[in-house]
């Protein structure tokens, strides 16, 4: 229809835009991953993941056991907390959290008794698979498995079978495509048949038998441990295939994960699930096999440390509700150079004040950043349009900006604001420096807020509406009333109908009579048991 | 330990704002060769009077505006605009022409807008339109290619005030082409090189090799240039076929005039160009349209100029209407 329509879409295939970064892995993956000391205190924050916080369970001063629930999944969207090692729970109380506002939080505090003594956990199902799939998923749920890569949505809820379409597919994302993390890849080297489980798990407990393993081409050893894993099992009924996919950030992305191996969009303002397939990270993966096949409880991760800031770059597996502080000093503590710390990779993580935080189920890397950038205050926009070249959603960062900037938040939603997945590509390439995902999570942040009120004020208006109404109501059933008896009065002495329960005068005088009777012999009767005396 | 919070990503590649006005600048430095080789030094010395006469106005501006000094001058933006204009103008023009374009491009032309980034119109030609309407005759008195003169020669032309001597100005062949068209004549053949314009072949080609850097370098949109070129080429082929007499060959188009110099470095400005990917299409192919209406029936011998500005108008429109289809949508 338009002529000029093929130059819409790169040559390449997969997804539009994206960047080739340099990765930064190597730094982090030389070393052996290993477990962290156990530190004398584990900080455990109630919402650590989407949806409602946990609701405790336990009381200050009551020993807890490893594993064991600490705090319940609250409503629908949830995740329940268990204890990462045994011990005291000491506190129950705001503690800063990692958050881009520094925000505090509620938390469970345990003292450590060192002793790392299990409580007990559910039984293994080794044989999960004559299991119904809701079983599956209440396991799951119910050992506190979340999205491991980042977002933390609980992942039964994503495993729940959406109306009016059958999910197909599962993709187990083992991309990693943002620079510096390398937790997933040493995950992959280190535990590749486990991931492997888990994505036979995570199938089942979806009822698909097609599961695609994606890993981006700069991981050869964890793409080769996968593939011998694969080849080792032995899946009946289940088709699971690794897929190598070109190392461009930000291919980890679910969306752009989706576009690069089936082709296919998920429909704007829609679910993966719209189009039958969900996205699982590999952690999650080898979570829910824990969680099924020995029945442990998410309280563990494997997190990168890394950047110039730190002596010794490494992936290390921390129990969660280490303290950062802890995790960093084992790493070999920071270098001289260290002037900035994110929670997360430098496209997507988040500054940190400090490192008195707790890691979280979503803690995927640390990186502590020797230089401070993007000191110089950004210069304005010269509309080259890179950002948009760059935008693997397709957007026009560039009017976003623009429109955000002149707080133009309807125009700014027209530009399909919300669809932009904060990948912060189109940040890195500005030649002014402009924070640019700052500007459209401030437009977010901003049209929820107005929908919220809205949403309040609607209420407020109906529940005004339904009072007009029924005081009108109420008005008109009197007048009604009052109108009949009008006409009743105005009728009466027309034809004197005799009245209703009014009688000639003797009947009323006896009437009279018999009320009195029957009321002295009621006080006669209280008079008798009670223990007062009446005249 | 207290860490500094700056905003994600934390991720900078590519070339910052001063980088790339740096590197259109110094994509310009063929041509300047080329122009000094065929008309003389004139050129220079424009440049050095653009140069002052665009950051003295750019620095008063952002002094009276409050703004700071460094930061803004330091882009490289202003002294872009007034290398764009001299490299546009007749090389022995008088010098306070040029000091008074260029000052009206920075200050009417940007800064009075907001700016660098907020002008909806190419500062460098606001000027060179300002000039040429002010001063038809002046602005229409090129020096011949192959003239030979001295900077202090130029130097003593330009900024004595005593005008262009005749000996050295001539029409240029667009301009003769367009006499020759008014008056019912044949093109004088004198003036036609093997490419284009006798001379201004190279200037274009030189343009064009700077140009294509740029666009290899992506500091220019290659679908501006791509498109202006193809609608001039196009429409000079299609009259061309219709009627051969009358009309040049897409060949003396592309190379004459201004065409290479509008088309990569002028039409590509990004402030005042369209931003989506096919809005540059709709964009470039306005200004080669328009350029080809101008030279071939309009009163103008050479009319980028005035089809950037007039392309200008239109960059809110096409903009919002040509809107990339957003994943999923």
């Amino acid at each position: 229809m338009w002529p000029f329509s093929r130059f819409r879409r790169p040559p390449d295939p997969g997804f539009p835009g994206g960047l080739r970064l340099a990765d930064h892995k190597r730094e982090s993956t030389a070393r052996p991953v290993r477990p962290v000391a156990l530190p004398a205190e584990l900080v455990l924050a109630l919402s650590q993941h989407r949806g409602a916080p946990a609701r405790p369970l336990v009381a200050v001063g009551q020993a807890v056991a490893k594993g064991q629930l600490l705090a319940r999944a609250e409503g629908a969207i949830s995740a329940p907390l268990h204890a990462p090692s045994s011990g005291t729970v000491v506190a129950l109380e705001d503690r800063p959290l990692a958050h881009p506002s520094g925000l505090r939080g509620s938390c469970l505090v345990i003292a450590t008794d060192g002793q790392e003594r299990w409580g007990p956990l559910p039984e293994p199902w080794p044989d999960y698979r004559q299991r119904p799939a809701a079983q599956l998923r209440q396991r799951l749920h119910g050992a506190g498995i979340v999205g491991l890569g980042g977002a933390a949505f609980p992942t039964a809820v994503k495993l729940h079978p959406v109306p009016h379409r059958a999910p197909q597919l599962l993709i187990v994302n083992g991309a990693e495509c943002e620079p510096y993390i390398s937790c997933d890849d040493m995950l992959m080297r280190t535990r590749p048949g486990e991931i492997v489980e888990g994505t036979a798990i995570l199938c089942h407990g979806l009822g698909v038998a097609q599961a695609l393993i994606a890993v981006e081409d700069n991981k050869p050893e964890a793409a080769a441990a996968l593939a011998a894993a694969l080849a080792a099992g032995h899946w009946p009924g289940l088709e699971m295939e690794l897929h190598i996919i070109p190392t461009r950030y930000p291919s980890g992305g679910e969306r752009q994960l989706i576009q690069l191996l089936t082709g296919r969009e998920v429909p704007g303002g829609g679910l993966p699930a719209d189009i039958g397939v969900v996205c699982q990270n590999v952690a999650t993966a080898a979570a829910a096999r824990d969680a099924v096949l020995t029945g442990r409880p998410l309280i563990s991760r494997y997190v990168t440390v890394t950047g110039e800031g730190v002596a010794e770059p490494q992936v290390r597996e921390v129990l969660l509700g280490t303290p950062v502080n802890q995790l960093i000093q084992q790493c070999g503590g920071y270098r001289d150079t260290a002037r900035q710390l994110l929670m997360g990779g430098p496209m997507m993580g988040f500054p940190l004040a400090h490192d008195r935080v707790p890691v979280v189920k979503s803690c995927n890397c640390l990186l502590v950043h020797a230089a401070a950038p993007a000191a110089q205050p950004a210069s304005p926009c010269i509309r080259c349009g890179a950002c948009h070249e760059v935008c693997p959603v397709g957007l026009l960062p560039q009017q976003l900006y623009w429109h955000a900037q002149a707080r133009e938040l309807e125009r700014a939603r027209d530009y399909q604001l919300f669809d932009c997945i904060e990948c912060g590509c189109c940040a890195s390439v500005c030649p002014s420096r402009i924070p640019l995902v700052q500007y459209y999570r401030f437009a977010k942040t901003e049209l929820w807020q107005q929908q919220r009120e809205q949403r309040q004020a609607a209420l407020a208006r109906d529940r005004h509406q339904a009072r007009q109404a029924r005081l009108a109501r109420e008005q008109a059933e009197h007048a009604a009333r009052l109108q009949r008896k009008k006409a009743a009065l105005a009728a009466a002495p027309a034809t004197p109908a005799p009245a209703v329960g009014v009688s000639s005068g003797e009947d009323r005088q006896a009437a009279i009579r018999a009320a009195r009777q029957r009321a002295r012999q009621r006080k006669a009767a209280r008079a008798g048991t009670g223990p007062g005396t009446d005249d | 330990m207290e860490f500094f919070r700056g905003p994600a990503p934390q991720l900078f590649i590519g070339a910052g704002v001063s980088a790339l006005m740096g590197r259109v600048t110094l994509a310009l430095v063929p041509a300047i060769a080329v122009l000094v080789w065929l008309f003389g030094n004139g050129v220079l010395v424009q440049l050095v009077i653009a140069s002052v006469a665009a950051l003295a106005a750019e620095a008063l501006c952002l002094w009276l505006r409050d703004r700071p000094l460094a930061s803004s001058l330091g882009d490289g933006s202003a002294l872009l605009s007034g290398w764009l204009l001299a490299v546009s103008v007749p090389p022995l023009l008088p010098g306070w022409m040029t000091a008074l374009g260029t000052v009206f491009a920075i200050v009417v032309g940007k800064q009075l807008y907001g700016g660098l980034g907020h002008n909806p119109f190419n500062p460098a030609m606001v000027g060179y339109t300002v000039l040429l309407v002010s001063f038809p005759l002046a602005m229409s008195r090129w020096t011949p290619p192959g003239s030979e003169i001295a900077l202090p020669e130029a130097a003593r032309i330009i900024l004595g005030g005593a005008g262009i001597p005749d000996a050295y100005s001539g029409a240029t062949p667009l301009d003769a082409l367009r006499g020759a068209r008014q008056q019912g004549l044949a093109p004088p053949r004198e003036l036609l090189g093997w490419l284009g314009g006798r001379g201004w072949q190279w200037v274009n080609l030189a343009f064009l090799a700077g140009g294509l850097w740029l666009v290899r370098t992506r500091t220019a949109a290659w679908q501006i240039p791509a498109a202006m070129l193809g609608s001039l080429a196009g429409l000079a082929l299609l009259a061309r076929l219709l009627d051969s007499g009358r009309f040049q060959d897409p060949l003396f188009h592309l190379f004459s005039g201004a065409t290479m110099l509008g088309a990569f470095f002028i039409a590509t400005d990004p402030v005042s160009a369209s931003t989506t990917p096919r809005g540059r299409l709709i964009y470039g192919a306005g200004i080669g349209a328009l350029v080809w209406l101008i030279r071939s029936l309009g009163g103008y011998p050479d009319g980028v100029a005035f089809a950037v500005l007039l392309m200008n108008i239109t960059v809110p429109i096409l903009d919002s209407h040509t809107r990339p289809r957003v994943y999923g949508r």
